[in-house]
């Protein structure tokens, strides 16, 4: 009989910490055996039982659902829980993500960005408060529709399309992929009171869907798979009918 | 990034609350480039008759000018379309350029992420934005020169350009730029505004990648087979290099000695 013999991976990461004074980013080598079934979360680990304690990276819920252990694997932004070694290489990089404020290590605080762009896009259901009556039942929606906002609410908020923008690392303001997806999912919600115009107030410029430059990094990397390319260009036609009728703005 | 977008300086204030001007311009630039491949796809073709023969782009040059029209050649009219196509070609570049990197960082940061990324889309926006800004100056002069001397058009007229006047280098070179810019600006375009996206966007985006490699190498195998017509007729021609041609039929018959 005989006997497979597991694959030694060598896995190299960018470490460094800026919290520590006079830390360096530098890559360190990694040698672990490969296990069957082995996602880059197990590989992690191993490492930090057995080679270096102080490896710092992010983990909550293994299962691609929480969106906190995202990283550049191979030079490519996905997550580490759902990527198998075995579709990698023997030699694997992995990388913090670009643009987030970095913790150290491969741990970077996409929190405080997202929590900022939710803030600057109001990503929430905006409803008249005089109208608000916690009493009514909620209106009924047609299950298409419903069906058709879950899909874009499926977002996790991981960072992937924002490490795999072009746009982005160039221009920091432009809100991204994430921010334009939710505009897209609050607009088709007929709950959000907002109008065509609020809207193109938030996004109708070009650090919003105007900035974007179809480079489509967003929509390929997506561990979502969530319709990127189509509801940024959705929303594209749709900030243009806006732009193109309204008369009420100055026009600089 | 800066999500704060409390502070506003006075502009803003004086402003009012939006501005119709982005959403204006990025369909302006993506108008003028729909026009401009539109245009260029045609015009590669109709360049490309000379592959067939000397009297067939001949017939095309005399059909540009009026000639089927009015009776006779008035290259006036070529001159008039050559300025339309500049006017646009700098309008286009005008918006187009905002998208350029406008620093070395922002340069440096894009050209690393491009290399770390390895992702095809990322990649032909870049060449896109190489080849536009090459044509700043290939793309002028060509235009100029159409511009002013539209009556040096024709099988002998304009092979003499090629060869005997070296513009070959430049046509080659702006020949291999409009079209990698034209045939991924088409693609880029259908994504953009979601064009021919159907039920299924993801499936139709690798077709329309498919038909722009298709486009992209028809196109250059065609246009650089024209070039070498007219290099070849250049060659021959180019001790009588100036002297205009005649249709086979319209040639006045030989003196038989």
């Amino acid at each position: 009989m005989k006997i497979e013999t597991n694959r030694r991976l060598k896995i190299s990461i960018l470490r460094f910490d800026p919290h520590v004074k006079g830390d360096k980013p530098r890559m360190e080598t990694y040698e672990i055996e490969e296990a069957p079934g082995m996602t880059l979360f197990i590989a992690l680990n191993d490492i930090r039982q057995h080679h270096d304690a102080s490896l710092k990276f992010d983990f909550v819920c293994r299962a691609g659902i929480c969106g906190s252990c995202a990283m550049i694997i191979n030079g490519k932004p996905d997550l580490a829980c759902r990527t198998l070694t075995k579709k990698l290489p023997g030699e694997i990089t992995l990388a913090p993500l670009p643009v987030f404020e970095l913790i150290g290590d491969l741990s970077v605080f996409t929190g405080n960005w997202m929590r900022g762009l939710n803030e600057r896009l109001e990503a929430w259901i905006h409803e008249e408060e005089s109208e608000f009556n916690f009493n009514l039942l909620e209106e009924p929606m047609e299950p298409e529709l419903a069906d058709e906002i879950y899909e874009l609410d499926r977002c996790i908020e991981c960072g992937c399309c924002v490490a795999g923008c072009g746009t982005i690392q160039m221009r920091e303001e432009f809100v991204g992929a994430v921010g334009l997806n939710k505009i897209a999912r609050y607009q088709l919600d007929p709950r959000d009171k907002r109008s065509d115009k609020d809207y193109y107030d938030l996004i109708g410029d070009e650090d919003g869907v105007f900035g974007c430059m179809t480079l489509l990094g967003c929509e390929d990397v997506c561990p979502k798979n969530l319709p990127l390319q189509s509801k940024i260009a959705y929303l594209r036609r749709k900030m243009l009918t806006i732009g193109m009728k309204d008369k009420s703005g100055c026009g600089c | 990034m800066r999500h704060d977008r409390e502070h506003k300086s006075v502009a803003a204030y004086l402003c009012g609350y939006i501005s119709h001007m982005p959403a204006r311009l990025d369909f302006l630039q993506s108008m003028t480039g729909l026009i401009l491949a539109l245009f260029i796809a045609a015009h590669l073709l109709f360049e490309a008759s000379i592959i067939i023969s000397k009297d067939a782009m001949y017939a095309v040059t005399r059909l540009f000018e009026g000639y089927y029209f009015f009776g006779e050649s008035y290259p006036g009219i070529i001159s008039f379309l050559a300025a339309a196509i500049f006017l646009l070609f700098i309008l286009h570049a005008m918006l187009a350029i905002r998208k350029f990197p406008s620093s070395y960082r922002q340069y440096q940061l894009f050209m690393s992420h491009m290399q770390h990324i390895e992702h095809g889309d990322t990649r032909l926006w870049f060449y896109q934005a190489i080849t536009g800004f090459m044509m700043f100056f290939l793309g002028s002069v060509h235009l100029y020169i159409m511009m002013t001397q539209s009556s040096d058009i024709g099988p002998y007229a304009s092979a003499d350009r090629i060869y005997s006047d070296w513009m070959w280098p430049l046509y080659l070179l702006l020949l291999i730029c409009v079209i990698l810019h034209a045939a991924i600006g088409l693609y880029r375009l259908a994504l953009k505004w979601g064009i021919f996206e159907g039920a299924r966007p993801k499936q139709r985006r690798k077709l329309l990648r498919k038909l722009m490699f298709i486009t992209l190498f028809v196109y250059l195998g065609i246009s650089l087979m024209s070039l070498g017509t007219y290099m070849v007729i250049g060659y021959q021609h180019s001790d009588r290099a100036g002297e205009r041609f005649i249709l086979s039929n319209e040639q006045p018959a030989e003196v038989q000695p």
